[in-house]
């Protein structure tokens, strides 16, 4: 059976780490969980092989699901976050940004230390999150126009383009109101990847 | 008077004299607990205590970095009295942008926080160690835990300008994140357009403290030697 090319995503938190709660009971992790089975299935229509990090209310180290990306040849990472504030029904694309020039490898061979392992993907993934952040503008209205550097340390690790998605936010009105983005905004990541990374000879290359 | 009566009388006499003898204990013990408590909180409050100010303070119009909507921070002047010594000036700073927020939508640094350590190496490092309360009252997010790494950064580059980058530790330890998002585990760039002294080479314009706080660098870890064949 063939397989197209691999998306791993990350559903951020999980377990004993809910990350953002609003006062109506919307928990991030289990916000993220069902934003990325949307976009998993959305992915998957488009023709790419999709790994999620987690698929149940586990919560695995940032180490382990970097492991698990670094595992695959040539994936693309996506970590899901939805944040505590902001205008609800917006969502904004990140990249790593590392401070300063890093002084591990000596020599251009030499596998970088895993705390870097983001850094030589730098700007794959800066161009991908601009991708991703040009297509969420379209459908999500209000959302910023370009995406930003921060440090989000479930991208540090992976040795792959990568970038983290946030949504905002758990202060909506309900739960039903914040899953009603889950298809728009896996419409949007889904283009904004076979933009990066077409899967030749179907439509998934078509923006 | 009968019999049982005497008795009884007698066996109240005895026992309100012992609760006399115990309360007399009792109130020197409450007086010696309340000492403690006193001494316990003294010393937390000079521990915590903002910088002292020093004969060579003076007053300086210090910009800090208050949160401007959800996702930025923009610069406010303030009349400070700063010290021209780097360590105490990083100190006051960031004290004043703990105590001084204009607005609780403008804070940054939640109220409850504290700066508990402030040091600054030879090579510009900031290591400012905080505690708990920067992490458990930051509201979880990208966006909203960046606008206090913004916040603290930016306050630091403008107000102290021999500092190349800064190490934020919690409560005396490095940790993953500031609040299940940003990275702590590395450095943040300071004055970025500024080449970086060489390591371990004091500025000749700024003296600096000895560090007494070990530059927290995490243990390296390898990639393995190449990445494993997809599934097919």
């Amino acid at each position: 059976m063939h397989l197209g090319p691999v998306v791993v995503l990350d559903a951020g938190h999980g377990g004993t780490d809910p990350g953002a709660h609003g006062g109506n009971g919307i928990v991030e992790k289990d916000a993220v969980l069902q934003f990325a089975r949307v976009l998993r299935a959305e992915l998957e229509r488009l023709g790419y092989h999709v790994v999620m990090t987690r698929n149940d209310d586990s919560d695995p180290s940032y180490d382990d699901r970097a492991t698990l990306a670094n595992a695959y040849r040539d994936p693309v990472f996506v970590s899901l976050h939805v944040s505590s504030s902001g205008v609800v029904g917006t969502a904004r694309t990140y990249f790593y940004e590392f401070a300063g020039p890093f002084a591990g490898a000596v020599s251009a061979s030499a596998a970088p230390p895993w705390e870097e392992a983001q850094r030589p993907y730098g700007d794959a993934s800066r161009r991908l999150a601009n991708l991703v952040q040009i297509e969420i503008t379209h459908r999500l209205t209000g959302s910023p126009n370009a995406p930003a550097p921060v440090a989000v340390r479930s991208l540090r690790s992976v040795a792959a383009p990568a970038v983290a998605v946030e949504i905002s936010s758990v202060s909506a009105s309900d739960s039903a109101a914040l899953n009603s983005l889950a298809g728009p905004l896996a419409i949007s990541v889904a283009r904004g990847i076979a933009a990066f990374h077409p899967i030749l000879g179907t439509a998934a290359g078509q923006p | 008077m009968p019999r049982d009566l005497k008795i009884a009388m007698g066996i109240l006499g005895v026992a309100v004299a012992i609760g006399l003898i115990s309360l007399r204990g009792l109130h020197q013990r409450m007086h010696d607990l309340a000492e403690s408590q006193s001494s316990d909180e003294k010393a937390r409050r000079e521990v915590l205590a903002p910088a002292l100010s020093t004969s060579s303070d003076a007053k300086t119009e210090a910009k800090l970095f208050w949160a401007a909507g959800e996702d930025r921070v923009t610069a406010s002047n303030i009349e400070l009295a700063l010290s021209a010594d780097p360590v105490e000036r990083g100190k006051q700073v960031l004290e004043a942008l703990i105590a001084n927020a204009p607005s609780p939508e403008q804070r940054t640094i939640p109220a409850e926080a504290t700066l508990l350590g402030f040091y600054i190496l030879s090579d510009g490092t900031v290591i400012a160690d905080f505690s708990d309360a920067l992490s458990s009252e930051t509201p979880s997010g990208v966006e909203s835990e960046q606008v206090v790494i913004d916040s603290i950064s930016r306050t630091l580059e403008s107000n102290v300008p021999v500092v190349r980058r800064l190490k934020i530790l919690i409560h005396g330890q490095e940790v993953e994140t500031l609040a299940g998002h940003v990275d702590l585990t590395g450095f943040f760039d300071l004055n970025p357009a500024i080449p970086n002294a060489l390591p371990g080479a004091p500025s000749p314009s700024a003296p600096f403290a000895a560090p007494t706080a070990p530059a927290a660098v995490p243990p390296l870890k390898t990639l393995p030697p190449a990445p494993a064949a997809a599934p097919k």
